[in-house]
C-alpha cells in the first residue's frame, strides 16, 4: 500500500484548509521560482521521465504531449487548458482536488503553462461543479492577492488563470469539443488534424491536459521524476487518484499506488465487496467507457494501463465501478448505453444513429424482448460505430456493450428463453 | 434526452440586472478581444441564477449582448442541459442523477420519490409550482452514490428517508445541509479514513498565527448591531437557532460574515462544531451577495417562499 | 498552387497538390468518393462519415477524406509515397455502415419526396445500401420548420449534414440557420422559425442531398425524370448567371443554376430560381389594340396596321423608342435599324439620367475587372451601390473574398447590410473628394492598393452630377501605382440589357433624346409614337397622348399605357444575347414557346418593319446576328469579353465635373420586383412583402 508520505493529495477529503495557508503548510507554492528557474525544457523532460500518462482516461504521456507545443512562438499566444469537465460515469476524483486542493491545480497550471510558453490557462469546469468552481475561484482570487498569478509573479513569469465553465454537456470532455465549447459554441468535436498544439484555441496552439496530471506536476518536479517513476511499474508509474463506487461496502475516493491490485484496493479501502469477494460479479475498472470485467477475470488484477488492456478493458479515469451478483447486468450496461445517447453531440452519423439504436436495443434486451441473433446483430452495429466517428465517443459508447457481449452473452440468452417461455426474465433485484 | 424546445409561454422582456449587468461586462472581458461569445454559458447560466430558466427573451439580450446571432445563442441553450428551458419549481429544482454508479445504488428510489411528492412527470412543476424534478446523467459524485442536486449544492449518499427529509425541510424552509447524509466525511471511505493518516500537522502548528478571536468571541465581534440587524437565515445553512448563536457571538451582519478570514472561519467552526460547514455552504460567497444587496438562489426562494406562504 | 506529392490510390500512383484533401486526391486518380456533407465551396464538416477511406500505415480505422490533406499524411515505409485505398474490405464496411444508419431513421417516402430521382441518399444507397433493415426499433419524426416561403421543410428526411446552415452562415452571410439541440434530437431551424433573410436562400434546395429542403413553389409539381432541361443564361440582373430551365411541354417547371465559375460558381439568386410562375401569369399572348380607350384584342395584321397609320401621320424626328430592362441584344439592334429607317434619333436603352456612353470606351461603362476578379482586389470601395441587391451573385463572390482574405471595403451612399462589413465614408459624392485629398484612413488604403475594385452603382450613375462621380471613381481606381494592367474601375448594372444596349449604341443618335427627354418630349407632345420594347420603368403617366406600341410579354404598367400591344417572348422563350456587367457574351436558349400568338421579340420587329415600308433587311436570326457581328465582332465571341481600354479610364478620371452633395440614393429598393416577370410573379410578391414586414419591424 501507499505510504502517505507518497502522497501527492494530501487533502483529499477536506480535512484541512484548502486556502491558500493550507496548502503552502502542505508544501505547495514552495520556492516554485527555483523550478521555472530551471527552464521549460528541464521541466518537460523531469516529465517525460517521470512516465506520467494522462489522468484524463487515454493515458497519453503528458510530457511528450507538453513537448508539441510550438518551442517559439510565432506570434500567436500559447494556452494551456485544463480539462476539469469531470463527467465519465464512475469519476469523481478532480472533484476532490478542487474543493480540497485547488493551489495543487494553480500551481500546476504555472509550471505546465511556463514550460509549454503560456501565460493563460483556462480551466474548464463541468457546469454541475458549481462549489467546486467557488473554491477553485476563490484559491485563483488567494493566488492572484499573494503575487502567485498576473503580472510580475514571485517566480517571474506572468501568468493567468481564468476559470470557465460548461453547462452540462459530457462531449465538453473531449479535448476539442472543449475548446469549441470555451469558444462559446455548441461543443461538438473537431476533426483532428490540425491538432491543439498547432491550431487550439481561438486558432492559438493549446495543449489540454487532465486536472489530475497538472494538479500532480508541481510534486513530481520537486520530489524528482525519479521518484514518481518508482511507484508503480514500468509505463505505468505513480501514484493514481481512484473511485470506487457501486456495490462495495463503503465507496471512496482515495490515491493508491499504480498497479494496485483490484482486491487490496476494495479490501483495504473500500471495505470490501458488498457481501463479499466472492459476491463480486464484474467491474468496470475505468469509468463508464471501458468494457467490463467478469469476476473471473478480477482475481490478480493490476490497476494500471497496460494490464487492463490485456484484458480488453482500460484503466480510462480509474473509476472502478463494483456490480455484485444482484445487479441487473443487462440493464447496468443499458444505462450506460442511455447516457452515451444522451450525450453524443449529434454531429456525425454513426454516434448520433448508433448511440440510440444501441440502447434502444438493449433495453428491449434487458426485458427478453429481443431474438437471439439480434445480439450479433447488436455487436456488429457497435463495429459499425466504433472507429468510424469524429471523436472517441462512439469508442465509448460502442465498448462496454462489446464488454457485456463478450462476457454475457449466456445472460441475455436466457433473458430470451425465459421470456419464450413465460418464466420471469429477472428475479427482484435492486 | 428529448427534443428541448423553448416553453410554449414566455416573458416579454428580459433584462438583467444592474448588479449581473456589471458582472456581465467583467466576464466577458476575461477573454481576448473579439471573442465575446466565449462568455455565452457563463451569461446564460447568470441568466437562470436571476431567473430561475432561460427565457426567449434573455436568449435575444444575450446574443446582442456578446454580439451573436440569435440562433447560435439558441444552439448553446438547447444543447447544454443544464439550461432549463421552463420555469422550474421556486424552492427547489432537484436534479436526480441516474447514471449507473447511482442507479446501482438506489436512484431509482428517489426518482420513485421525486414522482410521488412532485410531479409523475420530469420538468413539471408541483401543484404548488414549489418543486420540480429532472433524471440527469452522472454528476460525478459517483462514490457519494446515490445523490442529488438542487442549485449549487449537491445531497450524497442518500436513501429515500433522507431525501425525503431534505425535500421536507425545504419545503418548511428549514435549513438543510448539503454533502454525505451520513455520518461520514465527503469522499472518505464511510468507516473511517484507511489513509492520510498520518500526515503531519506540526509544520503549521508552529507559525505564528494572527489572532481569530478573542475568548469567546470571533476577530470582528460586535457588542450590539449597528442598527437593525441582517436577515442572517438568508444565508443557506443558517436557520433561527444558528442566526440566535451567532447574534451571541456578536455576528449581526452580512459584512461580518463577508469579512472572516479562513482563519476566523476556522474559530467559527470550531467553536460551534460546525465541521466545515461556513466552507461547504459558502457563507462567505452568500455573504459578499447579500451585504452588496443582492440575492442568492437560497435568500430569493427563501423570500419568494415565504411571500407566497 | 503549392508543391506536388507524390500518393498511391488503389495502387496507382498521383502526383497531386499538398493542399488537396484526401477525397480531392481520390478523386483526381479517378477513384469515387460518396458524400453527404461535405462541399466544395462550403467548410469542411467531416459529419456523415460517408467519405471514408483506408490509409495505409495509419491507425487501424478509415479516415474521413474530406477533412484530411494531403500534406498531414505519414509517409510509407523508408519514404515511400503514402497508400490510399478506397474500395478495400475495411472502406465498403465503414461505407455500408454509415449508410445503414443515414436510413434508420430517414423515412422512406421516396415516392412522395420531391427530391426522388435526384437525391444524394437514394443513389448513395444503390451503391451501399442494402436491401433489408436490421432496425427494428421506431422511426424517429421531427417536427416541420417554417424557415420562408421559397424552401419547404421535410425535417424527418434531414441527415444533419449541415450544409445548409453552413451555406448561410459562410456564403450567403445570413446566419439564420442552426441546429438546436443535440444527439439524435438535433434539429435544424432557423431562430423562432423566421423566414430565412437571404436573397440566395434557394441555394440551400441544391444543397440539401436529401428531400428535406426542397423548392416550396415546386412543391410535387413534377418529377425530375418527366422534365426537359435546356441550359440557359438567367436575364433577372446584370450578373448573367448560368442556369438550366427545366420545362415540361409549354410550361417551365423550374430553374437551376449551372456551374460557371466565372461568373456565379454555383449560386444563383432567389429571383432567378423562384421567377418561373411569373413566366406563365399576366402574359401577353395576342396583339391588342385601343379602340374608344380600352384594349382590345387583334390580330397581328390589325396591330402593325395601327402602328403604320400612327407611323405614317408622323415623321422620324417625332418618333421614339425605350428598350427595357430585358431585352435582348439582337432585338435591340433590329429596333436600332428600323428606328433609323424610320429617321429617328430618338432610342435608349439606359434608365433615366444614366451618363454611361458607348463614346467613353467600353471600359467606362463595364465591370473590368470581371467578377472573377474580384478574388485577385485587396481593397474594394463602393459608390452608390447595394451589390446584395442589384447582384446578389456578385456581392456573394465579394463575401466570398473578404472572408478569405479580411480585405478592407468601404461605402459612399446609402447605408446598407451588405453580408460583410464596409466601413461608410460618406452618403454624398463629397466622400470621393475626400479620398481623393488623401483623407481619412480609407484613403489611404485605397493609395496602398496595387489592386482596388471602384464599384460604381447605377444610384450614382442616374444623378445629374453622375458623370462627375463616374470620374472621380475612375480616378480612385487608377491613381497610385496599381498592378500592371490592373483595371479596377467596376460599374455595376442592375438590368440585363444595359451593357448589350451600349455595346450596339442603343443610345440617342445625333441630335437624339436620351430616355428623360423622350419621355419629356412626349409628355409636352413633341413626339408622336413611343416604341417600348419592354419598356415599363418610365413614368407612364408622363408620356402625354404620344401613341404608345408596347413590344412585350407582361400585362405591367408599360401595356397598361399601350395604344397597341406587340406580345413576345420572354428569355426562357427565346434565344437572345445579352452582355453581363463585365461585358460577358451570353446567349439563352428557348427552353419553350412563348404563349398564344406572341412570338419572338426579332420576328416581331422584322413583320412591324415591313407593315411600316421600312423593312429589315433580314429574314431571319442567323442573318440578323451576321449583320449584327460585323457591326459588332465582339458580340461573335460568346462566352468572351472583350476587354475595355485602361487608358478609356484615364481619360474619364481627367474628365471631373461638379458634384452635388446630396446623399446618393440607390437605384432598387425592392429586390424582388425589379421587372414585368418579377411583378406577375406570385412567390416575388410574398418574398417583396415578407421583406418589407421583416424590414418595418426592424425599424420599430
Amino acid at each position: 500500500m501507499l505510504s502517505d508520505r507518497d502522497r501527492i493529495f494530501t487533502n483529499l477529503y477536506g480535512q484541512g484548509d484548502w486556502g491558500l495557508e493550507g496548502a503552502m503548510a502542505r508544501g505547495a507554492w514552495d520556492d516554485t521560482k527555483a523550478l521555472i528557474d530551471k527552464g521549460g525544457d528541464w521541466i518537460i523532460e523531469q516529465m517525460k521521465a517521470s512516465g506520467l500518462r494522462g489522468r484524463g482516461g487515454a493515458g497519453f504521456p503528458t510530457g511528450l504531449k507538453w513537448s508539441f507545443m510550438p518551442k517559439e512562438s510565432d506570434g500567436r499566444p500559447h494556452y494551456l487548458v485544463v480539462n476539469a469537465d469531470e463527467s465519465e460515469p464512475g469519476t469523481c476524483k478532480d472533484r476532490e482536488i478542487m474543493r480540497h486542493d485547488p493551489h495543487l491545480l494553480i500551481e500546476g497550471c504555472v509550471v505546465a503553462g511556463f514550460a509549454m510558453g503560456a501565460h493563460t490557462a483556462f480551466i474548464y469546469v463541468r457546469g454541475e461543479f458549481i462549489r467546486e468552481r467557488e473554491n477553485l475561484q476563490a484559491a485563483v482570487d488567494q493566488a492572484y492577492e499573494a503575487g502567485l498569478l498576473g503580472k510580475n509573479t514571485k517566480y517571474g513569469w506572468d501568468f493567468d488563470v481564468i476559470v470557465h465553465h460548461g453547462a452540462g454537456a459530457y462531449i465538453c470532455g473531449e479535448e476539442t469539443a472543449l475548446l469549441e465549447s470555451l469558444e462559446g459554441k455548441k461543443g461538438m468535436p473537431r476533426m483532428k488534424p490540425p491538432f491543439p498544439a498547432s491550431v487550439g484555441v481561438y486558432g492559438c496552439p493549446t495543449t489540454v491536459n487532465n486536472v489530475e496530471s497538472i494538479a500532480v506536476a508541481p510534486t513530481i518536479l520537486r520530489r524528482g521524476a525519479a521518484w514518481f517513476a518508482g511507484l508503480g511499474r514500468e509505463n505505468n508509474t505513480g501514484t493514481k487518484l481512484f473511485c470506487v463506487s457501486g456495490h462495495v461496502e463503503q465507496p471512496c475516493t482515495v490515491e493508491e499506488e499504480m498497479g494496485i491490485t483490484l482486491r487490496e484496493l476494495i479490501d483495504r479501502h473500500c471495505g470490501g465487496v458488498r457481501g463479499g469477494w466472492d459476491n463480486l460479479l464484474a467491474v468496470i475498472p475505468g469509468g463508464a467507457s471501458v468494457p467490463l470485467i467478469p469476476a473471473s477475470q478480477c482475481n490478480d488484477l493490476n490497476m494500471d494501463f497496460d494490464s487492463l488492456k490485456e484484458l480488453k478493458s482500460g484503466l480510462g479515469t480509474a473509476a472502478v465501478i463494483v456490480m455484485d451478483k444482484s445487479t441487473d447486468i443487462v440493464r447496468a450496461i443499458s444505462r450506460l448505453s442511455y447516457f452515451y445517447k444522451h450525450e453524443s453531440c449529434g454531429q456525425c452519423t454513426p454516434c448520433r444513429e448508433g448511440t440510440g439504436w444501441m440502447w434502444r436495443v438493449l433495453e428491449r434486451m434487458a426485458d427478453g424482448r429481443a431474438e437471439k441473433h439480434e445480439i450479433d446483430m447488436l455487436l456488429n452495429v457497435t463495429y459499425q460505430v466504433e472507429g468510424h466517428t469524429i471523436c472517441a465517443l462512439g469508442d465509448a459508447a460502442a465498448w462496454p456493450v462489446q464488454g457485456l457481449i463478450r462476457h454475457f452473452r449466456g445472460e441475455i440468452e436466457r433473458r430470451i428463453d425465459a421470456r419464450l417461455l413465460g418464466e420471469p426474465v429477472m428475479e427482484a433485484a435492486e | 434526452m428529448a427534443v428541448r424546445r423553448l416553453a410554449a409561454d414566455q416573458p416579454t422582456t428580459f433584462a438583467f440586472s444592474a448588479d449581473n449587468r456589471a458582472w456581465a461586462g467583467r466576464e466577458i472581458a476575461k477573454y481576448p478581444e473579439g471573442r465575446a461569445a466565449s462568455a455565452v454559458i457563463a451569461l446564460l447560466w447568470r441568466v437562470q441564477e436571476q431567473e430561475g430558466w432561460v427565457s426567449e427573451p434573455a436568449i435575444r439580450v444575450v446574443a446582442e449582448m456578446l454580439d451573436m446571432p440569435r440562433i447560435r445563442v439558441l444552439e448553446v441553450a438547447t444543447f447544454y442541459t443544464m439550461f432549463q428551458l421552463q420555469p422550474v419549481g421556486r424552492v427547489a429544482h432537484v436534479q436526480v442523477c441516474g447514471t449507473t454508479p447511482c442507479w446501482l445504488r438506489g436512484a431509482n428510489d428517489l426518482k420513485d420519490v421525486c414522482r410521488q411528492r412532485i410531479h409523475g412527470d420530469q420538468h413539471a412543476l408541483s401543484e404548488d409550482g414549489r418543486f420540480s424534478w429532472e433524471e440527469v446523467e452522472c454528476l460525478g459524485a459517483c462514490v457519494n452514490a446515490p445523490m442529488i442536486q438542487i442549485g449549487a449544492d449537491t445531497f450524497e449518499d442518500l436513501d429515500r428517508g433522507s431525501f425525503e427529509a431534505i425535500l421536507d425541510a425545504l419545503a418548511d424552509g428549514r435549513p438543510v445541509t448539503p454533502g454525505p447524509q451520513t455520518e461520514r466525511m465527503r469522499a472518505a471511505p464511510a468507516g473511517g479514513l484507511t489513509s492520510l493518516l498520518e500526515v503531519p500537522e506540526a509544520d503549521t502548528a508552529t507559525e505564528e498565527l494572527p489572532p481569530t478571536g478573542s475568548g469567546d468571541r470571533p476577530a470582528g465581534a460586535l457588542d450590539a448591531p449597528r442598527g437593525d440587524a441582517d436577515d442572517l437565515k438568508k444565508i443557506s445553512g443558517v436557520g433561527p437557532k444558528l442566526e440566535g448563536i451567532l447574534n451571541d457571538l456578536g455576528i449581526f451582519h452580512y459584512d461580518q460574515i463577508a469579512g472572516w478570514s479562513p482563519d476566523t472561519v476556522a474559530w467559527v467552526d470550531e467553536h460551534l462544531k460546525f465541521k466545515g460547514r461556513i466552507d461547504r455552504e459558502d457563507w462567505i460567497g452568500q455573504a459578499k451577495v447579500l451585504a452588496a444587496g443582492g440575492e442568492t438562489d437560497f435568500s430569493r426562494r427563501a423570500s419568494a417562499d415565504s411571500e407566497t406562504d | 498552387m503549392s508543391e506536388l506529392r507524390t500518393v498511391k490510390v488503389d495502387g496507382a500512383e498521383i502526383d497531386v497538390p499538398q493542399d488537396y484533401t484526401l477525397l480531392q486526391a481520390c478523386e483526381a486518380a479517378g477513384a469515387e468518393i460518396p458524400r453527404f456533407c461535405f462541399h466544395e465551396r462550403l467548410s469542411i464538416a467531416g459529419n456523415c462519415r460517408m467519405c471514408l477511406i483506408e490509409v495505409k500505415g495509419g491507425p487501424p480505422k478509415p479516415v474521413a477524406s474530406c477533412a484530411m490533406n494531403v500534406r498531414d499524411l505519414r509517409p510509407g515505409p523508408e519514404g515511400a509515397p503514402p497508400e490510399m485505398l478506397t474500395r478495400s474490405p475495411m472502406v465498403r464496411k465503414a461505407r455500408e455502415g454509415v449508410m445503414e444508419f443515414l436510413l434508420i431513421n430517414h423515412p422512406l417516402d421516396c415516392p412522395i419526396c420531391d427530391q426522388g430521382g435526384e437525391c444524394d441518399l437514394q443513389d448513395q444507397a444503390m451503391a451501399y445500401g442494402v436491401d433489408g433493415s436490421r432496425f427494428h426499433e421506431n422511426k424517429r419524426a421531427v417536427e416541420d420548420k417554417y424557415i420562408g416561403p421559397l424552401v419547404k421543410t421535410t425535417m424527418t428526411r434531414c441527415i444533419h449534414c449541415t450544409r445548409c446552415i453552413r451555406f448561410a452562415a459562410e456564403v450567403a452571410g445570413a446566419p439564420d440557420l442552426g441546429a438546436t439541440g443535440r444527439g439524435e434530437d438535433m434539429e435544424i431551424t432557423t431562430y423562432l422559425e423566421a423566414a430565412m433573410g437571404s436573397e440566395l436562400q434557394g441555394n440551400v434546395i441544391d444543397l440539401c442531398p436529401v428531400g428535406a429542403l426542397t423548392s416550396r413553389p415546386y412543391e410535387f409539381h413534377a418529377r425530375p425524370w418527366e422534365l426537359t432541361k435546356t441550359e440557359s443564361v438567367d436575364a433577372m440582373d446584370a450578373v448573367g448567371s448560368a442556369i438550366r430551365v427545366d420545362t415540361r411541354g409549354r410550361e417551365v417547371m423550374r430553374i437551376l443554376p449551372r456551374t460557371n465559375e466565372d461568373v456565379n460558381e454555383e449560386w444563383i439568386s432567389d429571383k432567378t430560381r423562384f421567377i418561373w410562375d411569373g413566366l406563365r401569369t399576366q402574359r401577353l399572348d395576342r396583339p391588342y389594340v385601343r379602340r374608344d380607350g380600352r384594349l382590345v384584342a387583334a390580330t397581328w395584321g390589325e396591330a402593325f396596321m395601327n402602328v403604320a397609320e400612327a407611323v405614317g401621320r408622323s415623321s422620324g424626328e417625332k418618333i421614339a423608342a425605350l428598350a427595357g430592362p430585358l431585352a435582348g441584344v439582337e432585338e435591340m439592334y433590329a429596333l436600332r435599324v428600323l428606328m433609323e429607317r424610320l429617321g429617328s434619333p430618338h432610342f435608349d436603352s439606359r434608365p433615366a439620367g444614366s451618363v454611361l456612353a458607348p463614346k467613353n470606351g467600353r471600359a467606362s461603362y463595364l465591370f473590368n475587372t470581371t467578377i472573377a476578379g474580384i478574388e485577385a482586389a485587396d481593397a474594394i470601395l463602393i459608390v452608390g451601390s447595394n451589390p446584395r441587391h442589384e447582384a446578389a451573385v456578385l456581392n456573394a463572390r465579394i463575401r466570398k473574398h473578404f472572408r478569405a482574405t479580411n480585405l478592407p471595403i468601404a461605402l459612399v451612399g446609402e447605408v446598407a447590410d451588405l453580408t460583410y462589413p464596409a466601413e461608410h465614408l460618406g452618403s454624398g459624392p463629397q466622400a470621393l473628394d475626400a479620398l481623393l485629398a488623401g483623407e481619412g484612413a480609407f484613403a489611404g488604403v485605397l493609395a496602398e492598393a496595387k489592386r482596388p475594385l471602384v464599384i460604381v452603382g447605377q444610384g450614382a450613375l442616374t444623378r445629374a452630377d453622375g458623370a462627375a462621380i463616374l470620374s472621380r471613381a475612375a480616378a480612385l481606381a487608377t491613381n497610385g501605382e496599381r498592378d500592371e494592367g490592373w483595371n479596377g474601375l467596376c460599374v455595376l448594372h442592375d438590368a440585363a440589357s444595359a451593357v448589350g444596349g451600349l455595346d450596339i449604341g442603343f443610345v440617342p443618335g445625333e441630335g437624339g433624346l436620351a430616355t428623360a427627354g423622350i419621355v419629356a418630349a412626349a409628355g409636352r407632345g413633341d413626339l408622336d409614337v413611343v416604341i417600348l420594347l419592354g419598356e415599363d420603368d418610365v413614368d407612364m403617366s408622363a408620356l402625354g397622348s404620344a401613341h404608345v406600341v408596347y413590344i412585350g410579354t407582361h400585362g405591367d404598367a408599360g401595356a397598361h399605357r399601350a395604344d397597341v400591344i406587340l406580345p413576345a417572348a420572354t428569355y426562357t422563350e427565346k434565344s437572345a444575347t445579352y452582355v453581363n456587367t463585365e461585358g460577358r457574351v451570353q446567349m439563352t436558349a428557348r427552353a419553350a414557346f412563348p404563349p398564344g400568338e406572341a412570338r419572338e421579340d426579332w420576328a416581331v420587329l422584322r413583320a412591324l418593319s415591313d407593315s411600316l415600308s421600312a423593312t429589315l433587311p433580314f429574314d431571319d436570326l442567323n442573318a440578323l446576328r451576321g449583320q449584327m457581328y460585323q457591326a459588332h465582332p465582339h458580340l461573335a465571341a460568346i462566352d468572351g469579353i472583350a476587354a475595355g481600354d485602361l487608358a478609356d479610364v484615364r481619360a474619364l478620371a481627367e474628365a471631373g465635373g461638379d458634384i452635388d452633395p446630396a446623399p446618393i440614393a440607390n437605384r432598387i429598393d425592392d429586390f424582388y420586383l425589379t421587372n414585368p416577370i418579377a411583378r406577375a410573379s406570385a412567390v416575388m410578391a410574398e418574398c417583396s412583402a415578407l421583406a418589407s414586414s421583416t424590414l418595418a419591424a426592424a425599424a420599430e
